[in-house]
């Protein structure tokens, strides 16, 4: 099959969904001539013309905004934010308007929209261009947060989250974008929601999430030669969470560790770990439960400690190890 | 100068209120920033730095005219695109270089990279990696400094993009009807990276919003020194007798991209080469030079020695020491814990 650039997927996944529905805009800082600070959008604007390739003024609460009223009247716009961490500026739009609107108006109206974020670290831009929030907005009732970790699943759970009748949050992880994979030509989506067994495996589950399924089946692969068999399930769905996949794995499986990019404490490890201490899964467990997560700290912008921040290869595989031996 | 080497009477303010020296510390200053500006530029494509970075190179003039006027205990808030205040306001670029290199000799002790560079110790309170983000927080050491009685001022700087944030609007407002000493200083470069001001703003002057919160809003050949100096004298003065804040915008441009990134599509080879033509180095070296104010060979000695301080910063920063990846969770709090 043919292969794309993460990237690549998702500005596919953009046209055709634009070419679908004349009611898909996009709208971001810097998406039109310049191609996106990632070169997501790429020419895109030179296809679909600078009505549907939005550049706006630097202003992240007003383009959410600006969103939500568009979603409201009926277009179905998909929102590019120059880099997660802006998020917080656009917080109230994001959490107080197109996470409540529905419920609030009883079930009235539907927000169609979508928001992409570039997340993580890995490129030296140091603390307030790092940073993986995504368990911030997928704390909301009323929001969908997903995290594709591969060309693939970009491009289908995008066209998926712009068929959504809710407002999707999708997080992208920067160092994903030049990552190459087999991509099917035709629309096609990929289900909000459920979780993917990437590798099947018998001595320990590992959830992880974007960039650490790569990093986590890299360590199951080194522990194969040891004779441990991870199994690695990309949760890919933050809101709402794919319990049962995690729960069937474990109870085959008798271990459980979290592996995610996002700061550790209250992170989404602290939640899949509940959700198995609350489950007919914690009988099967023969271990206490391993979060691997970021460091308690701002990214720094040195890069061996921007390295030491998050989990690595050999962090996980050490982590893994010693969870199979039965020393944590 | 005259017969009595005395600056003439219907030279323009700026040259008749600082010395010579003074004057030439100026220059000095500017050429530290560019060279500043393309070692850095160097020892990114040579990959001895990583990350990102945003040259200021062609917008010495503001950041240099906008800070001469300002004394150490006065504050300075920044942006992404900030070395040249940071210099300005009297940073010392070997530890700018350190910052650089990621190294514990460091302003930030190598946490922070370009983006936040900051010297607390001559009053720079960062660059910032959020576009307005220091605005308000210029605001609120504007506060500080009234309760204390200090007749110091608060300047901050920030681009024509940044004007388009919320946050611009609500710190000029807070400032204006606070009557907070700020001086805010625009420096239009005419791009808020790919999208140009007329794209994203209706009225055709940032200093047109002034107006808005009932503050003065004054334009400046930001290419000019001297032109910035005054304009932004009057703002200081002003705020240091309690008469609220002003806005001074600076026009000016960015010869460089964005940041490393850019490929510049947005803009033609014609605007750019334009922009060259005025750079703001020669432009104040020729003004230097017919007010005899300075000579040909004392303005060679000064980008020699600039350039020399530049040479010396790299060699310090590449030999400093690397920060210890097991103290990644130094400093979050004041007092060690996690
Ligand atoms: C809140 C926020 N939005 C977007 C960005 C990305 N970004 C960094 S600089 C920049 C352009 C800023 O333009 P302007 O304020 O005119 O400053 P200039 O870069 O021209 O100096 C953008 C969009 C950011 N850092 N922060
Ligand atoms: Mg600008």
């Amino acid at each position: 099959m043919r292969e794309l650039t993460y990237a690549q997927a998702i500005q596919e996944a953009l046209a055709q969904a634009m070419d679908a529905d004349p009611a898909v805009f996009l709208m971001g800082e810097d998406i039109g001539v310049y191609g996106g600070a990632f070169q997501v959008t790429g020419d895109l604007v030179h296809r679909y013309g600078e009505d549907r390739v939005m550049d706006a003024p630097i202003s992240e609460l007003g383009q959410a905004g600006v969103a939500v009223g568009a979603a409201l009247a009926g277009c179905r716009p998909v929102l590019e934010f120059q880099f997660s961490d802006f998020a917080t500026l656009a917080m109230e739009q994001i959490v107080n308007q197109a996470a409540k609107l529905r419920f609030m108006l009883g079930g009235k109206v539907n927000v169609p929209l979508v928001m992409r974020f570039p997340a993580g670290s890995g490129t030296g831009a140091a603390a307030q261009h790092s940073q993986s929030l995504e368990a911030w907005l997928a704390h909301v009732p009323g929001l969908k947060v997903v995290q594709p970790s591969t060309p693939a699943d970009a491009k289908g759970m995008l066209l998926a989250a712009i068929d959504d009748p809710d407002p999707v949050m999708v997080f992208e992880h920067k160092l994903l974008y030049k990552m190459r994979g087999e991509v099917p030509e035709e629309p096609y989506r990929i289900p909000i929601g459920k979780a993917h067994v990437a590798r099947g495996g018998r001595d320990v589950t590992v959830v992880a999430t974007s960039i650490m399924v790569h990093k986590s089946l890299e360590a199951a692969q080194i522990l194969a030669a040891e004779g441990i068999d991870a199994e690695v399930i990309d949760l890919r769905t933050l809101r709402p969470i794919d319990t049962a996949t995690i729960i069937d794995s474990v109870k085959k499986t008798t271990r459980l560790a979290c592996v995610y990019e996002g700061v550790k404490t209250l992170g989404i490890g602290a939640e899949i770990s509940a959700r198995i201490a609350e489950s007919e899964a914690f009988d099967y467990l023969d271990a206490p439960i391993l979060r691997l997560g970021g460091a308690e700290s701002p990214i720094p912008y040195n890069p061996e400690l921007e390295k030491a921040a998050v989990p690595q290869a050999p962090g996980i595989v050490e982590g893994l190890r010693n969870l199979v031996k039965g020393r944590l | 100068m005259n017969a009595v080497g005395r600056i003439k009477p219907n030279a323009r303010p700026f040259y008749q209120k600082y010395s010579a020296d003074g004057l030439k510390e100026a220059l000095r200053k500017m050429y530290l920033i560019r060279r500043f500006e393309e070692g850095a530029e160097e020892a990114y494509m040579r990959g001895l730095i990583h990350g990102t970075m945003h040259l200021s190179i062609g917008q010495e003039g503001s950041a240099v005219g906008a800070t001469m006027g300002l004394r150490t205990s006065d504050y300075i808030t920044s942006t992404h695109r900030g070395h040249g205040h940071c210099i300005g306001k009297g940073a010392d670029p070997k530890l700018m270089f350190a910052e650089f290199f990621g190294k514990e000799e460091g302003y930030c002790r190598g946490r922070g990279g370009s983006m936040h560079i900051a010297d607390v110790a001559t009053g720079n309170l960062g660059a910032n990696g959020i576009v307005g983000g220091g605005l308000p927080i210029a605001v609120g050491a504007a506060l500080a400094i009234r309760k204390q009685k200090r007749d110091d001022v608060a300047m901050c700087f920030f681009g024509d993009g940044a004007s388009n944030e919320g946050a611009f609007h609500e710190a000029l407002n807070m400032a204006a009807v606070w009557k907070l000493p700020v001086v805010f200083v625009c420096e239009n470069n005419k791009y808020g990276m790919s999208v140009s001001t007329e794209r994203s703003m209706a009225v055709a002057n940032v200093a047109d919003r002034a107006a808005a919160y009932g503050m003065p809003g004054v334009i400046a050949d930001g290419n000019c020194i001297a032109d910035v100096e005054e304009a932004v004298a009057d703002a200081i003065a002003r705020a240091r007798r309690g008469e609220g804040p002003a806005l001074v915008e600076c026009k000016t441009y960015r010869t460089r991209g964005h940041s490393r990134s850019d490929r510049n599509r947005y803009r033609t080879k014609e605007e750019i080469e334009e922009w060259k033509a005025r750079d703001p180095i020669p432009l104040f070296e020729t003004e230097l030079m017919a007010h005899g104010l300075a000579t040909g060979a004392e303005v060679n000695a000064i980008r020699e020695s600039a350039e020399a301080e530049i040479a010396a910063g790299i060699e310090f920063a590449r030999l400093g020491t690397d920060p210890n990846p097991a103290e990644v969770t130094r400093d979050v709090y004041s007092d060690g814990a996690a």
